[in-house]
Order: C-alpha cells, then sequence, then structure tokens
C-alpha cells in the first residue's frame, strides 16, 4: 500500500496552493502532515483522496497511477476535523453506511459494526442519532465509518482539533494501535508539532505549499533539514540568531560566545543561523555546555508545571521553556543559559549544517 | 430553605412590550370576541347573544363550502410549492457570479404588492387580449377563467405558485447554504450517489427551515385573500370563494358583525391549532 506523489502541483487561478512535490508514503504506516493553517495539509489530503485534481504530477497508489481516478474507485476513507456523520441515521448506520452503498450482505455488516463499535467503545451507543452525542462521541463514530470500510488509504483531516483536551488525549493514545496491523496507509494532518511527536510514525513537514521534510518523525525532530522545517516543527518557537564562527569559537555577541562541538569542528570560519530549541534555555546551568546569557524579561507564561518566559537581547526576543515555576519580575534582567551542546547549525542558504 | 426573590422592577421594564401587544393585538381581538357574543344595529346598543353566531357559523352551508375549498387551495399550494420551491434551491449554483443573480430573480415576486399581482395575472390570463389566456386558448384549451370554475382555479393556484414559491427556494437555499462542504466531500468518499446526498444529507439538513416554510406559506395560503380577490372577486359564482374572502363579504358586504366576528375567531382558531399540532409533531423527535 504505496502511496506516490510524481512532481504533483495544484494551483487555483494564479495561486499555487501545493508546488511540484515529490512524496512516497510507505505501506502500512502512520504518516502526519505537520503545517501550520493555510500550509496546504487540506489541499495535500484532496489530493490524495482523489478528492481533487492535481494540476500536473502523478498520483500512484500501489504501482498504478489513479491521477484520473475518481475518489469512489480508489477505497479511500477521511475523517474531517468537523464531526460529519449522516444527520438522520443512528450510530449503527452511520457506520454500516459506507458497506450498504458496497453491497455488503447484512450478516457481514452486522458483523463488521459491532467490531468496530467495540473497538471504539461506541456498543451501548450504537441506537443513538448523532444529536444525541457527544464531540467525542460524534468524532468516535465519524472514525468508526472510516475504519469499518477496510479502506487501503484513511485521511484525518485535524481529527482531534475541535475536542477538548481530555478526549483529545484519550483518542490520540488510541489512534496509532486503532490502525496498526491493519495493512492501510494512515495520513494525518495536523498543525500541532507536539501531537506529531506523540504520534510518532513518518512526519512531512509543509511549508506554504512546500513540503520541506520528510522522514521518521523522532528523526526529523532532531535533525530538521533546513530553517524552515525547523520552524514548522517546534512548539513555542525555535529560537534563532545569526552567529560566527571564528575557530573553535561561535560567537553571538560580544559577551556571549561557546566552543564548538565536535561536529561543529569541521566547519569553516563563516556567519551561520543557530537554532536553539526553547526547553535548551533555561534559568538554571544544566551541564557542561551552558552557555550564560543576560536578557530583559518580557514576558513569563506559566502553564501548569512549566514556565515559558520570554526575554530581550539586544532586540532580539528570545524564548526559554523550563520546568518548574520561575516567577521572573517583568523588566529586569535575568540570567539564562543556552545549552550549546543541543544547539542546531544553518548555513547561509538555511540547510541544515550540523546538528 | 432558599428564598425566592423577586424584583418589581422587572415589570415596569416589560411595560412597553405589554402595552405595544396590547395595543397591536389583544385589544382588537377582545373587540371582535365582543361582537361575536352580541348583537348591534349600531348607537352601541348590543344585545347579549351568547353562542349563537357561533352555532350560526358552524351549521351554516356557506362556511363549510368556503372552508372546504380552502383546505382544497392550501393542500394544493403546499404539495406543489415545498417540493417545487426544494428542487429549484438544490439546482441552483452554489458558488460564482450566477448565484446573486439566481437570488434575485427569485426575490422579484416576492417584492411586488400582492395587489398588483393580482390585476397582472388578471390581464395576463384574459382569454381574449392577455398573452396566457391568449395563448392558451389557441393551442386548442378551452380557457376563461372568468366563466369556468375550473380555469379560475388554475389561475389562482398559477398565479400563488408563482408569486410563493420563491419563498421556499429562499429559505431552503439558506439551509442548503449551511451545510459545510465536508459533508459532500464525506459522501463522495462514500461513493454516495446523487439522489442518497440529497435524501440523506441535503433534506434532513434542510429540515428546520423547511418546517419555516411550510409553516408561513400554510398560514399565509390559508388566509390569502388580495390576489384571489382581485383576480376573481370569488368567483366564477362562489368557485374561489376562500375563507376570508367570504368574512369580508358577510362583514363588510351584509354588515352581519355577529357572525362576521364569530367567523372571524373560528378561522383563527384553525390556523392557530393546525400551526401548533404541526410544530409540536414536528419538533417532537428533534427534542428527545
Amino acid at each position: 500500500m504505496t502511496l506516490e506523489f510524481k512532481q504533483v502541483e495544484k494551483r487555483v487561478g494564479a495561486e499555487t496552493h501545493i508546488y511540484p512535490t515529490d512524496l512516497k508514503l510507505e505501506d502500512g504506516g502512520f504518516n502526519i502532515l505537520l503545517g501550520t493553517t493555510l500550509s496546504g495539509k487540506t489541499t495535500m489530503l484532496h489530493l490524495m483522496a482523489g478528492l481533487d485534481r492535481p494540476t500536473s504530477g502523478e498520483v500512484w497508489f500501489n504501482g498504478k497511477n489513479v491521477t484520473r481516478a475518481p475518489v469512489q474507485a480508489r477505497n479511500v476513507s477521511m475523517v474531517h476535523q468537523q464531526f460529519i456523520n449522516y444527520p438522520n441515521f443512528n450510530v449503527f448506520e452511520n457506520i454500516a453506511s459506507p458497506l450498504r452503498i458496497q453491497r455488503t450482505p447484512a450478516v457481514e455488516i452486522d458483523k463488521r459494526v459491532a467490531e468496530v463499535a467495540e473497538l471504539l467503545n461506541l456498543t451501548p451507543l450504537l441506537k443513538r442519532g448523532p444529536s444525541e452525542l457527544s464531540g467525542g462521541q460524534q468524532q468516535r463514530t465519524a472514525l468508526a465509518r472510516a475504519l469499518v470500510k477496510d479502506s487501503d488509504l484513511v485521511l484525518l483531516d485535524e481529527p482531534l482539533a475541535n475536542l477538548d483536551y481530555k478526549l483529545r488525549e484519550e483518542l490520540r493514545d488510541q489512534l496509532p494501535k486503532l490502525f496498526e496491523n491493519r495493512g492501510c496507509t494512515v495520513v494525518y494532518a495536523t498543525s500541532e508539532p507536539n501531537e506529531a511527536l506523540l504520534l510518532g510514525g513518518h512526519t512531512a513537514t509543509l511549508h506554504e505549499g512546500q513540503v520541506t521534510q520528510f522522514g521518521e518523525t523522532a528523526k526529523i525532530y532532531r535533525r530538521p533539514k533546513d530553517l524552515r522545517s525547523a520552524k514548522v516543527f517546534a512548539d513555542p518557537p525555535m529560537n534563532t540568531a545569526p552567529v560566527a564562527k571564528q575557530g573553535d569559537t561561535f560567537v553571538l555577541n560580544d559577551t556571549v560566545s561557546w566552543t564548538a562541538g565536535e561536529q561543529q569542528r569541521g566547519l569553516g570560519d563563516s556567519a551561520y543561523t543557530v537554532g536553539i530549541r526553547p526547553h535548551h534555555i533555561t534559568p538554571a546551568a544544566r551541564g557542561a555546555g551552558a552557555v550564560p546569557i543576560v536578557g530583559e524579561v518580557l514576558i513569563t507564561e506559566f502553564s501548569g508545571s512549566e514556565s515559558i518566559i520570554h526575554f530581550r537581547v539586544e532586540g532580539r526576543t528570545w524564548v526559554s521553556q523550563a520546568q518548574g515555576i520561575h516567577p521572573f519580575e517583568i523588566g529586569t534582567q535575568a540570567e539564562f543559559f543556552l545549552d550549546s551542546a543541543n544547539c542546531i547549525y544553518f548555513g547561509p542558504d538555511n540547510e541544515l549544517v550540523s546538528a | 430553605m432558599t428564598q425566592k426573590t423577586t424584583h418589581q422592577k422587572a415589570w415596569l421594564l416589560v411595560t412597553p412590550v405589554v402595552v405595544l401587544v396590547a395595543f397591536n393585538a389583544l385589544i382588537p381581538l377582545m373587540t371582535v370576541v365582543n361582537y361575536s357574543f352580541q348583537e348591534t344595529f349600531g348607537n352601541n346598543i348590543f344585545f347579549w347573544e351568547g353562542t349563537h353566531w357561533f352555532e350560526e357559523v358552524l351549521h351554516s352551508d356557506r362556511f363549510a363550502a368556503s372552508l372546504v375549498r380552502q383546505i382544497v387551495f392550501t393542500t394544493i399550494i403546499l404539495l406543489i410549492e415545498i417540493p417545487f420551491g426544494v428542487a429549484i434551491a438544490l439546482s441552483m449554483p452554489r458558488k460564482g457570479p450566477w448565484v446573486s443573480v439566481c437570488l434575485v430573480m427569485m426575490a422579484l415576486p416576492l417584492l411586488i404588492p400582492w395587489n398588483v399581482v393580482g390585476a397582472m395575472w388578471n390581464i395576463f390570463a384574459l382569454p381574449d387580449i392577455g398573452l396566457l389566456g391568449k395563448t392558451l386558448n389557441s393551442l386548442g384549451f378551452d380557457y376563461d377563467y372568468t366563466q369556468q370554475p375550473f380555469s379560475a382555479w388554475f389561475t389562482v393556484i398559477l398565479m400563488d405558485v408563482w408569486h410563493w414559491t420563491s419563498l421556499v427556494v429562499l429559505l431552503s437555499y439558506a439551509g442548503l447554504s449551511s451545510i459545510p462542504e465536508a459533508y459532500y466531500q464525506a459522501a463522495k468518499i462514500d461513493g454516495a450517489s446523487p439522489w442518497a446526498i440529497i435524501r440523506y444529507i441535503e433534506l434532513p439538513k434542510m429540515k428546520r427551515v423547511l418546517i419555516i416554510a411550510f409553516l408561513l406559506r400554510f398560514m399565509d395560503s390559508f388566509m390569502i385573500y388580495t390576489e384571489p380577490f382581485v383576480l376573481t372577486g370569488g368567483g366564477p359564482g362562489n368557485a374561489t370563494t376562500f375563507l376570508s374572502i367570504d368574512l369580508v363579504k358577510v362583514a363588510l358586504g351584509q354588515f352581519d358583525l355577529g357572525p362576521a366576528a364569530a367567523m372571524s375567531l373560528i378561522y383563527f382558531l384553525i390556523i392557530l391549532l393546525t400551526c401548533w399540532l404541526f410544530y409540536t409533531l414536528t419538533m417532537k423527535d428533534e427534542a428527545q
């Protein structure tokens, strides 16, 4: 079950929604499309499903060119951000609806719906109508509809975005397990980097209609190919700043500099962009590579057990994400520590040179 | 024990509404109630009649005939306008430059004053010089709405369909436009047929606006007066004398204020009861 984009491009009028893209999703995997709103996630899903035709390029599925094949011929299923169910069918009929259209025998329908309903804890609700369900139950029904069909390709378009926090966590835990061993390729669109990390699998980062990188989720998180991918895959946003390499030292400004790590020894003396994730800047020194940096505190936010502190150094805003509560006074000078061992460096064309 | 607090000041705040409703609804209605139980010969002299006028109206063949005509007319109107309106709404474009063109064209009949509609059709359908009447006759149909009851009914119904289907169209179209695109995508992915999309997505999603459309068309057509009055004046004979036309004949033609008042109240109660029944029944499964 491989899905392959060959130079797929989508233009609407003068606007380019998707720039020519090559992408190969391997069989049976859990794939994530990560990008901000309007980055083209939904367009990508529509192109995969066949709801939209590419302006140019080809879509191949299981070694067959399906570019011109209508959506009905592709055996895909999709779950949307809104909770989409047939309004006057009960849960059972909703789950059974794709099978009814395929003219599956009634006995088989009963069996498969019962199976899927059990899997998604919908068994006690089978007789209810969609208007009598909570948001989470409605979305589970929509998921069950996607599952019952035994599609080759399952597309999930931010399915958890409209759910409240608790339900989102619960369903997110279940999702990868639901699709395990089903032999289908799953594509999950999300705008939240943390969600991508929690789900695992493979991730494609999307930036303004371009797939900037595709690979194992953890790998591309650790080694973003370029600055754009790094920015898409970071929440809170990654700190970036120009640095100069002089010998074995990276110089940020007159007071802040650090010794290059072993991987960076080979880099020539030149200007680079350093990227540091917020959780590698902390109010307390950690480890040998800690580099002190002093700035003016702008905002401190507390989210449960962690603090997010924005501070300014020479006109540039930095963000630190630290465990515990750190009540900094706004406007005061405070000392933070960069973890120089976890810095990544981008060259002049914003390509990754060292991580 | 919890103390129930009362805010006397609140009465002050609702007074304007109470006064307004009293003047435009309650007081005129009570006047009619007043007339319906009494006999008057002018000079503000009234004689108590009890339920006499009501009994008279309910036992009169004339009222029964008007009521039957009214029910037949309203039923035909609803059977035509609701499905026809939904069908037009379904076939209208959802986006693009034609949307506004279609909407304006649809709204046009609704913007024409009712007596103008009557006068228009009066001329349009004249068998000797009207475009419609002349055409029908030259096609071999024996058509003359001023002489034949069937022609008169045909014209009144055609006129009402022309005038009011747009309302159903606009309401249905509003209901259709509120269906998220994702529903259509989901149906497409399931492989649902166009008919299944209408039957299982669009119609259920339009249910609420259709109930409103149905109620509005029921009430309006049940109270129809101006257009048939201008077109046929209730004739030929009594063929198109609907309830309100009959009522005006009794009240202003014969000046029988008592029976007319009783008739008005019965008329009003029929509409109120039908609407209430319909609304309660259709909303019952919604509430569950």
